[in-house]
């Protein structure tokens, strides 16, 4: 990596302001705590954001795309390339733990290695029905609780 | 057979198995018999449409006549596609598109396996990244094969029919040509006949927990992936799927 320019920002800096960027479809994360922000790097072409596509079809990639240049726009980047990359494969594993902590407060179970949620993201109840494998968005499964009977969304595991 | 030439065909047999059934399985988008089915088969269509967009766009870039992953979806006609059969079939009733969907999961998820070992890296990334979704579809099916096969009266004897009207397109995966023997010895992809054995474990399986019965074999019903041909489905599928790009040349938003 070469040295920064003078006026340049650091990539500490840019990485704190994409971790301000929300996802398009569960707003309260960042791509940064969703894990897709792959690198970032600076290149004699400007500033270099590798992204990576949760689901192959997921229909917020073009979106997310226009949202991280429209906010490192506004931060005065203004040369700025964006790589996609689709290896290796994005994993839940990514998520970071203030965005697993953030999804749960807003009402979202997080991934869990098991396969499904362990008690309800409202009332903390262990019983639990799978309303349906997928959900509202590609990542997320549809499941209800038994004892508040609200039913809840369930970010998959893979 | 060149090894260029046969590597575009495989990636056309990859991607077009993708977007022919996420096309077939996108047509049930408002018509599902329950709300969540109707969106767990729409997001089902979007994991195939996505995977398409990979092995398409890697097929163009391979081809090198400067066309994109649209332009071979949207402007081949019937006799240049080379998907399996099995994908064009039409949904038939619900219990159809799932145990259409489950025999192409089961065998979607064991070649996608096998891909990841691929000699190409582009090829061992795509399959890497769409395992995952197929092994999560795969599930699904076989889970509803399951519930509806060891169901009611009804349910039981529709999935039975599903099978017996299926099956006969099963065999097609398995069968190799000259483009399947110069990817082989490239390291590119797996020898279909290779997957048999597993394939048929997996049915085995799921088909006995849902108390249903293989049909007797009979001759496999081929000349999707090779484009000799196609049946009378696959016709009416593209007007359908291909309207906008022919109606309006070159249209975009």
């Amino acid at each position: 990596m070469q040295a920064p320019h003078p006026n340049q920002p650091s990539l500490a800096q840019i990485w704190e302001w994409l971790d301000a960027v929300p996802d398009p479809e569960i707003p309260v994360i960042s791509l940064v705590d969703l894990g897709i922000v792959r690198d970032v790097e600076w290149s004699d072409d400007g500033l270099i954001v590798t992204l990576t596509p949760t689901y192959s079809g997921c229909p917020a990639t073009s979106v997310i795309r226009l949202d991280v240049e429209t906010a490192l726009a506004a931060h005065g980047i203004d040369r700025l390339t964006i790589k996609t990359q689709i290896a290796p494969p994005w994993t839940t594993d990514w998520l970071s733990e203030k965005g697993r902590a953030r999804l749960e407060e807003y009402g979202i179970a997080p991934p869990s290695p098991a396969g499904g949620p362990d008690h309800c993201p409202r009332c903390g109840s262990p019983d639990l029905t799978r309303v349906s494998q997928f959900g509202s968005t590609p990542c997320k499964a549809h499941w209800r609780c038994n004892s508040c009977l609200e039913p809840f969304d369930y970010f998959k595991c893979i | 057979m060149a090894r260029e030439a046969a590597f575009y065909e495989f990636l056309l047999r990859m991607g077009d198995n993708t977007l022919i059934l996420g096309h077939r399985v996108s047509e049930w988008c408002g018509h599902a018999p329950v709300l969540e089915e109707d969106i767990a088969l729409a997001n089902t269509a979007l994991d195939l449409i996505g995977q398409t967009q990979m092995w398409l766009g890697l097929a163009a870039e391979v081809q090198g006549a400067g066309k994109t992953a649209d332009d071979l979806a949207f402007l081949r006609d019937a006799w240049d596609f080379r998907n399996l059969l099995l994908v064009e079939m039409p949904n038939g009733d619900f219990g159809q598109t799932l145990m259409r969907q489950f025999l192409f999961d089961a065998w979607h998820v064991l070649q996608l396996r096998a891909l990841t070992a691929s000699s190409d890296d582009r090829v061992a990334a795509i399959a890497a990244k769409a395992v995952k979704e197929a092994t999560y579809h795969l599930d699904r099916s076989a889970e509803t094969v399951i519930g509806l096969g060891d169901g009611t009266e009804e349910s039981h004897a529709r999935m039975q029919a599903a099978l017996d009207y299926l099956y006969p397109y099963v065999g097609e995966m398995f069968l190799s040509d000259a483009v399947d023997a110069a990817l082989v010895e490239a390291g590119i992809a797996p020898d279909p006949a290779a997957l048999r054995a597993e394939f048929d474990a997996t049915l085995a399986r799921v088909l006995s927990e849902a108390t249903l019965t293989l049909p007797a074999a009979n001759r496999a019903r081929g000349g999707g992936r090779n484009g000799k041909m196609h049946t009378e489905h696959l016709g009416h599928l593209l007007t359908t799927m291909q309207w906008m790009q022919r109606a309006y040349p070159g249209a975009t938003w």
